[in-house]
């Protein structure tokens, strides 16, 4: 029988060399350990503190950058539970609070794509669950490598099929994303999934273990070897360019089905009172469960890990320790509602397993075949891991970057060179129809989506009485991040905002997945700060506070990291969905307007990209302001009943905008571009939006913009079956759909 | 009395809430049922929703034929009682025998979740009496293991005795034979539908309101017997 390292043992053998950098830690962080714990770890122990000390769980680079959200937060009574809980809550009215969380799973998606994918749903899901809410929907926000790459072809496919698996399998309305595509992707895919949950005030539950004496349950699958070392080994590390399959072993397997069954019995278990406090099992499970929740009570726990339910019984404990098999959940329960709880977990026939107890001492007590082999204090574990100010610096590069401005690239010439511009971004990858992917998704399950794909915002109706819905939008660039990281994020988090505003929603918090290289280089870490920074000052002006988010690090292959790409989502609050406004152009006659300024703003564009595979320049100016005046138009428009259409511009600009109002509703336009053709079409300024107005609204809807300074432009007239340029082009709404529709099927079959 | 339509429950389900609400938003009263009760509480017709029962795990549907409720529910089909299978569900009644055929992958090998026009072929069912036959509705299809198939025989005879519910209108978007997209039994009590009426019974969060005649139609066919 092997013997295992206990307490004892530690104690007395302090010499006895330990694995600590192949777990993920550096010296000086080893030393720390010994100090805490006044001897050298078990080798338990170090299995804990490996996986919560690593970058992924406990954002020891991130940390001090990370402050601001909170420094800067805008005050606000919409919250009710803000940063660093499992995911934010907000108060949306009428008794509802509602929860929402993005979160990366990007290393295990490109070595496993399918699993990878579809436990990054499965793990998001989750965190809303360990917040007390019912989750409602989810979105994801996808970046690959170049579209025709051979190992897109394998990536993409996967993740997509991965992320429909989970999610179709829970039940769980997919409402949208985003799928984009850029070299610097490739080998580093983003896989982000985002999960809104919804519940009463009241129901809000926390991850603290309370009340010495009461019992600690695990519940849910079954213990297995997999995902070992997943947040330390895969998440916390770059890859190395070669033999990434050697790390398949840390990526997870998902069961959905099971999963199913916890949030139903989750729910169950919730609304029988029998919950004290209870948390996920995702990254480091078991040990991020007990030291969080014993950390969050400031109370000890004894858990006795033989009684761990396993699928292999070989493994020792600090396998058990470091697991991430999935679809598992730890409660705190009195001891007078164990028998109750057991019996709900029976009927839904979800597994459940008292391991263990709350103690008064304040130490984290493990046994394993009766002997200590963990006595720590949980929140060394749990809160007080390394916070590193890393080195930051700006890229050798960057101005010059900033200084090859777009401008000088030959633009298309006449009528003939703005059709052909325009049906050429359409097609684009990154412009094209999604459908190839969100038709595998499904969005109608709950039967309360008012909006999803390919709609700026999904729109979820919350009260069918009352019609009170959320609607969430996620949105990034790393194009224009690239080229300022502070404007980069901010951008990314108006355009968000503006996706939710365009539907008549008022946008109310934001949360963030924040991807970018290794915080080891400089260059990686001033971006990030950069980014961070952006984005305080951003949600200040705009007075939407971040509840949480997720920070995705060492996003690189050797020594290439990717374009940092900041993915904010932001959930806006709708009145009455009834009242929703929608992108498509459906009926004829209706003024079309253009909304907002627009300036001649080409770096970072997509015309700049597909045109001339250019990436330089400044990316358009931010005016926060124009933000928040286009926001409040259109909640006042929707409440009116004003608008027939409306369409946030963005990547591709107006082009692109009309080609998507005339494909999605089915009726053409005939428009006059205000200024230089070129720059009508092409240019990507913010703070801009479409709209078709209501015939006899015209003069409520033009006055509604003067008293908010929003600039509105009557640019044409809905109908007929061409998008029509005045004195330009002419394009069939056929062939439009035909350069829209035929990319992505045309590369993924 | 209101008409009191069951809705079963097996772990793994997800449509269920949304047939309640279809049965609701007719006119009738939803009735819960739970796949581990042997009881189906005097209902006047059972809907088996979509879903993944049993994680679908072996195949689509053959472990939910083996649930305790279902011993009771094959009886009562058999004997008349108003049956409708929708996506799962078909599956699950395909499974149980109640019905002929299988729902197999569909020919793109991927899920398909969209808007499908279909084409009402038979309205001597409880559950279609309400549409007019040739009538064309939008409702929404989302299956990965879609695709009816039978045998030469079975799909002949379908076709020359007036089984066959409904058919895609335009595109096969899955591969089923002859554009099948529901059939019923011999009795016609027995409904299988792959697509998914109940998500199509508000503008506001479905294709349609089409979706809502199954139901009103079984409330009516209740209401005279």
């Amino acid at each position: 029988m092997t013997r295992h390292d206990t307490v004892a043992r530690a104690a007395a053998t302090p010499e006895r060399p330990q694995p600590h950098a192949e777990l993920g830690l550096t010296a000086a962080e080893y030393a720390r350990i010994r100090e805490i714990l006044g001897r050298r770890p078990t080798d338990a122990e170090l299995a804990i503190y490996s996986v919560m000390w690593s970058e992924h769980c406990s954002y020891k680079s991130s940390k001090a950058h990370l402050r601001q959200f909170a420094e800067k937060a805008p005050p606000t009574e919409a919250l009710l539970a803000g940063i660093g809980h499992n995911a934010g809550v907000v108060d949306i009215g009428q008794g509802y609070a509602v929860t929402f969380k993005i979160e990366s799973h990007n290393h295990p998606s490109y070595v496993e794509p399918f699993q990878g994918a579809a436990t990054g749903v499965g793990g998001i899901v989750r965190d809303i669950l360990a917040m007390g809410a019912r989750p409602v929907a989810v979105m994801d926000a996808l970046r690959f490598g170049p579209a025709d790459a051979p190992d897109t072809r394998r990536v993409l496919p996967g993740v997509v099929s991965g992320i429909s698996f989970y999610g179709n399998c829970l039940g769980l309305p997919n409402i949208g994303g985003e799928l984009a595509f850029d070299p610097c992707y490739a080998g580093n895919p983003l896989v982000n999934a985002l999960c809104v949950g919804v519940m009463r005030h009241g129901d809000l539950k926390r991850a603290a273990a309370e009340g010495p004496g009461n019992k600690v349950v695990l519940f849910g699958s079954r213990t297995g070897p997999d995902g070992i070392g997943g947040a330390s080994v895969l998440a916390s590390a770059s890859f190395g360019g070669a033999g990434e399959g050697a790390k398949r072993p840390s990526v997870q397997v998902g069961d959905p089905f099971m999963e199913k069954l916890l949030i139903e019995c989750c729910l169950e278990l919730y609304a029988a009172g029998l919950v004290v406090g209870v948390q996920d099992l995702g990254a480091a499970g078991v040990s991020c469960a007990t030291t969080e929740l014993a950390a969050g009570g400031g109370v000890g726990m004894r858990v006795d890990l033989d009684a761990v339910p396993l699928r292999d019984a070989a493994l020792g404990p600090a396998e058990i320790l470091m697991s991430e098999s999935q679809e598992r959940m730890m409660a705190i329960v009195e001891p007078a509602g164990v028998g109750r709880f057991m019996e709900i977990c029976a009927r839904w026939d979800v597994p459940a397993e008292v391991i263990g107890e709350v103690t008064g001492t304040g130490r984290l007590e493990m046994t394993w075949h009766g002997e200590l082999i963990v006595d720590l204090p949980p929140g060394s574990a749990a809160d007080d891991g390394p916070v590193y100010d890393r080195s930051a610096l700006r890229p050798a590069g960057q101005r010059e970057l900033a200084a090859d401005d777009p401008s000088a690239l030959p633009r298309p010439a006449g009528a003939a060179g703005l059709r052909a511009g325009l049906l050429a971004l359409l097609a684009s990858p990154d412009a094209a129809d999604k459908a190839w992917v969100t038709e595998q998704y499904d969005s109608y399950v709950r039967g309360d989506t008012v909006l999803a794909a390919p709609q700026d915002a999904g729109l979820v109706r919350i009260d069918e009485r009352t019609g009170l819905g959320i609607a969430l939008a996620t949105d990034g660039n790393g194009r224009y991040t690239l080229l300022d990281p502070y404007a980069g994020a901010q951008l990314a988090l108006a355009e968000a905002y503006r996706n939710v505003a365009v539907t008549g929603a008022r946008p109310l918090a934001v949360t963030n997945c924040m991807n970018f290289g290794s915080p080891e280089d400089p260059a990686v870490m001033w971006q990030f700060a950069e980014a961070v920074r952006g984005l305080a000052d951003a949600c200040a002006a705009l007075g939407v506070p971040v509840t949480g988010g997720n920070v995705s690090f060492y996003n690189q292959t050797g020594g290439t990291a990717i374009h940092p790409t900041p993915v904010i989502g932001v959930l806006g609050v709708h009145d009455d969905v009834r009242q929703r406004l929608s992108l498509g152009f459906r009926e004829a006659g209706a003024s079309v307007l253009l909304l907002g300024r627009t300036a001649a703003e080409f770096g970072g564009s997509l015309w700049a990209r597909i045109a001339h595979g250019h990436l330089g320049g400044r990316p358009p100016r931010v005016d926060l302001d124009a933000e928040r005046q286009l926001a409040a138009v259109f909640a006042a428009a929707a409440a009116g009943g004003l608008l027939a259409a409306a369409h946030d511009l963005s990547d591709g600009g107006l082009a692109v905008a009309l080609a998507e109002c005339c494909l999605a509703g089915g009726a053409g336009c005939t428009v006059s571009l205000p200024g230089d053709p070129f720059t009508s079409l092409f240019s990507e300024s913010s703070a801009r939006a479409l709209v078709a107005v209501r015939p006899g609204c015209e003069a409520a809807f033009a006055g509604l913009c003067a008293d908010r300074g929003v600039p509105a432009a009557v640019i044409g007239t809905t109908g007929g079956q061409h998008l029509a340029v005045t004195g330009g082009f002419s394009i069939s709404l056929d062939e439009l759909r035909a350069a829209h529709r035929q990319t992505l099927p045309g590369l993924f079959g | 009395m209101t008409t009191r339509v069951g809705v079963i429950t097996f772990p793994g389900s997800l449509d269920d809430k949304d047939a309640a609400r279809a049965v609701r938003r007719a006119g009738g009263e939803a009735v819960p049922l739970w796949h581990a009760d042997r009881d189906l509480h005097g209902v006047d017709a059972v809907i088996l929703p979509g879903g993944f029962s049993y994680g679908d795990y072996l195949r689509c549907g053959a472990i939910a034929r083996f649930a305790p409720v279902m011993t009771e529910l094959v009886p009562a089909a058999r004997a008349g009682l108003p049956v409708l299978g929708i996506c799962n569900g078909f599956q699950i009644l395909c499974e149980a025998h109640l019905l002929p055929g299988a729902l197999t992958r569909n020919s793109g090998l991927r899920f398909v979740s969209k808007d499908v026009r279909l084409r009402m072929e038979s309205t001597a069912t409880p559950w279609t009496r309400q549409f007019a036959a040739g009538q064309e509705i939008t409702v929404v299809l989302k299956s990965g293991e879609g695709a009816y198939m039978a045998g030469p025989v079975t799909l002949a005879e379908l076709g020359a005795r007036g089984l066959v519910v409904a058919r895609y209108a335009g595109a096969n978007p899955n591969g089923s034979a002859a554009g099948i997209a529901g059939i019923c039994n011999e009795a016609g009590n027995v409904v299988g539908l792959m697509p998914h009426p109940e998500h199509a019974i508000d503008a506001l969060t479905g294709p349609s309101a089409d979706g809502l005649g199954f139901f009103a139609s079984v409330l009516l066919a209740a209401e005279r017997t």
